[in-house]
């Protein structure tokens, strides 16, 4: 059984089909990268994955290990293992950084059936993932995300993902806003988390981010439609043509 | 579509778990006020000439003013006129003869602050918090009084105060509050029945947080308690006060009077944790709250801090105060009122400035759900001789769903040049985003605005003793189970 099956998604936001009929099949261990021109639909189909309500699925179904993920609240998602590293995460001021990362745990594992972790094994743990991203623990002390930099605010997603390791982690454009020495940063911290019972799907502009995070596939998205897959090697091909290029052959084998 | 629209108006889903009446005889005066009912309270509890004289002179005055419908009407509350031949002005658990330890209390009344988790019995006290109980309009039983003698702090009701130490109550009742302040205060004075009384001698550190814990039971009654607190010379005490009452379908009027005198160097935190009955989701019933509370920072160097949670009550008509009088005297307030259904809250605070070099800080976080309507009211005063006075001031609304109220209203007067003011305020909804994100990491609705709203009070709570915060966390969670579908 596949991790994550997609079949004829469609979706539409404010009235607008953004999303016109995607199939996509993710197996546990794989690495998908999906990439797209601006406004092609690829945070919508990471925001879909995590459950937002303002993106309305028209069509189509999505099953997150054999179970209809569309019925899922976007806590349930998480409790079973679908992670979104945000594009832009927000600030909640007032909440604790270890605190909430803690609460979050706490709540998945209860979810499962699992002993709530206390501090003395929680600490322990989140420090080894706060070296892996390099984090200062001193930004853990303050609220949420409060004050952190662009770069920081990415590093803490993946440092979430490091302490919550799910089954299928979304990585919505974490590669924008960050200087060469955060990529490579984070793209450790990722790379030290895939795993054969881990999917990701790494949505991005830029062939740049797949330097590091070496994709088994590349799936190209334009105007709501998948419209090439491959191995990484597209994602060279792209950087070398540009997206226009697949448009073209989307119109030319459209007449052929 | 933004979760604003999705959030359901079906508000408190839960039952105020408060809300049970104790079986118990009463001694109960006729409904109505004159000077006759005056009087009566009086004899009652075998009072000096002196507070006959004192409360008879408040009577006139209130009488005096409800006939020229004095009731103040610039709060941003609405209700019904309020009937004040209606009330009975005096209810008292019969008790009969005078206790000598609580083993001697009612059963039934000590099973009723069992259920509140409020614990009398000494021995069974964990935590270090001296109690006061008033039950109706008395006190029932204070705890840790002989404890606390050997260091000389008083704490006991207002009549044991009024019996034993006539001269501190003389010298200092009414100098903070007077009768002439306000018509609740004026009501209050003519007919409050008990309260809380508490002396810290000069140089003395209270080891323990006092406590007094306000219960009305009887129905078709008002409860009017005083409260006075004193702290001599270089002394310290912390106070908290926690409030609960039956659910009944009338509205009940709660109009206490609370004042505070710092001497030189003391210091004073008073913490409030109110949870009156808020009445139920269409907003039938609940107690109309209508508290004047303020402290006077007499000496140099005093400090008084207040800090409240404003959880209950239907309508909350509140202004903790302070008069910054000793030169570099501190006066502090920190706020979070919770409105939720129905509720309204009026509620802020006044700082004077009179003394050189006095500071006050103002903290306060109005968060309003279902219908509820939350008004923040403020005055900063520099008078004249407050040479080099500074205030700061801070004051935010949290909005959850679309048919809520915040307002504010600063208003601010300086009369001396070298004062340096700041005003910060800041109104935000619960965003669809930050819900989001939370939910995206496991947690469910409830706990993530639960999180969302404590994160946003975390500056008030933690002014409040370790043991307060935490309650006042879960009452927060609670008053607002079901804002959110």
């Amino acid at each position: 059984m596949s991790l994550l099956e997609i079949k004829n998604l469609h979706v539409n936001v404010g009235g607008n089909e953004i999303l016109k009929g995607i199939d996509l099949t993710v197996n546990a261990g794989e690495v998908h990268s999906i990439m797209g021109p601006n406004g092609s639909g690829k945070s919508t189909l990471a925001q879909v994955l995590a459950r937002r309500d303002a993106y309305h699925v028209t069509e189509g179904s999505i099953t997150f290990e054999g179970r209809d993920l569309l019925e899922m609240k976007p806590e349930e998602a998480a409790c079973e293992g679908v992670f979104l590293a945000f594009q832009y995460p927000v600030e909640i001021p007032g909440i604790g950084n270890t605190y909430f990362l803690r609460s979050a745990l706490n709540a998945q594992r209860k979810y499962r059936g699992q002993e709530e972790m206390d501090a003395m094994d929680f600490l322990p743990m989140f420090r080894e993932k706060l070296a892996l991203l390099e984090m200062d623990d001193k930004l853990m002390n303050r609220s949420l995300n409060e004050g952190f930099s662009g770069g920081e605010k990415k590093r803490n997603e993946i440092l979430q993902m490091a302490v919550l390791e799910p089954r299928l982690a979304i990585l919505d454009e974490t590669d924008s806003g960050l200087d060469i020495d955060a990529l490579r940063i984070v793209a450790n911290g990722v790379n030290s988390l895939r795993s054969p019972e881990r999917a990701m799907l790494v949505v991005t502009h830029y062939q740049r981010l797949l330097n590091y995070i070496v994709p088994d596939f590349v799936h190209v998205l334009v105007d709501g439609r998948i419209v090439r897959s491959g191995g990484k090697e597209l994602a060279l091909e792209l950087e070398e043509k540009g997206y226009g290029w697949t448009e073209h052959e989307q119109t030319v084998g459209a007449r052929a | 579509m933004s979760t604003d629209m999705n959030i359901v108006h079906d508000l408190a889903s839960r039952e105020y778990e408060w809300g049970f009446v104790t079986q118990i005889e009463e001694d109960r005066i006729r409904k109505g006020l004159d000077e006759d009912v005056i009087r009566t309270i009086s004899t009652k509890k075998q009072e000096p000439e002196f507070m006959l004289e004192w409360r008879l002179n408040a009577y006139r005055y209130w009488a005096q003013q409800e006939r020229a419908q004095a009731e103040p009407k610039w709060a941003n509350v609405t209700f019904p006129p309020i009937d004040y031949q209606d009330i009975a002005y005096y209810s008292a658990p019969k008790q009969k003869k005078v206790l000598n330890s609580l083993d001697e209390l009612d059963p039934e009344i000590l099973r009723t602050y069992e259920k509140l988790g409020i614990p009398l019995a000494e021995q069974k006290l964990l935590a270090n918090v001296a109690v006061d109980a008033v039950f109706d309009s008395v006190s029932v039983a204070t705890t840790f009084k002989e404890k606390l003698a050997e260091l000389g702090i008083i704490f006991c009701s207002f009549s044991e105060a009024v019996k034993n130490h006539p001269e501190l109550v003389k010298k200092y009742l009414g100098s903070v509050v007077p009768h002439t302040d306000n018509f609740y205060a004026a009501l209050n004075a003519a007919v409050f029945s008990d309260g809380s009384f508490v002396y810290v001698p000069k140089g003395v550190r209270c080891p323990m947080e006092l406590s007094t814990y306000f219960r009305i039971n009887a129905a078709e009654t008002g409860q009017f308690e005083r409260t006075l607190i004193i702290a001599d010379e270089g002394a310290y005490v912390s106070y908290l006060e926690g409030c609960t009452a039956p659910m009944r379908d009338e509205n009940q009027l709660h109009a206490a009077v609370v004042e505070l005198v710092a001497l030189d160097n003391a210091q004073i935190r008073y913490s409030t944790v109110q949870n009156w009955y808020p009445g139920d989701k269409n907003g039938k019933g609940g107690i109309y709250n209508f508290v004047t509370k303020r402290g006077k920072c007499l000496g140099r160097n005093s400090k008084i801090s207040w800090t409240q949670v404003e959880t209950g009550s239907a309508i909350t008509w509140k202004y903790p105060s302070c008069i910054l009088q000793g030169d570099n005297s501190v006066g502090e307030f920190y706020s979070v009122a919770l409105t939720n259904n129905y509720q309204q809250a009026d509620t802020g605070t006044k700082m004077i400035h009179l003394g050189k070099n006095t500071k006050s800080t103002i903290v306060s976080k109005g968060i309003s759900a279902g219908h509820g309507q939350n008004t923040y009211r403020g005055m900063v005063k520099i008078m004249k001789g407050a040479e080099g006075a500074r205030n700061y001031t801070q004051c935010d609304s949290l909005l959850i769903g679309d048919k809520c109220g915040a307002h504010t209203f600063p208003y601010i007067e300086v009369k001396n040049s070298s004062a340096r003011m700041e005003h910060e305020a800041a109104t935000s909804k619960i965003g669809e985003d930050q819900l989001f994100y939370l939910q995206q990491r496991g947690l469910k609705t409830e706990d993530a605005v639960s999180m969302i709203v404590n994160g946003f009070c975390k500056q008030v709570f933690r002014e409040l003793p370790m043991e307060f915060a935490v309650e006042a966390q879960k009452l927060l969670s609670i008053s607002l189970e079901g804002s959110v579908g």
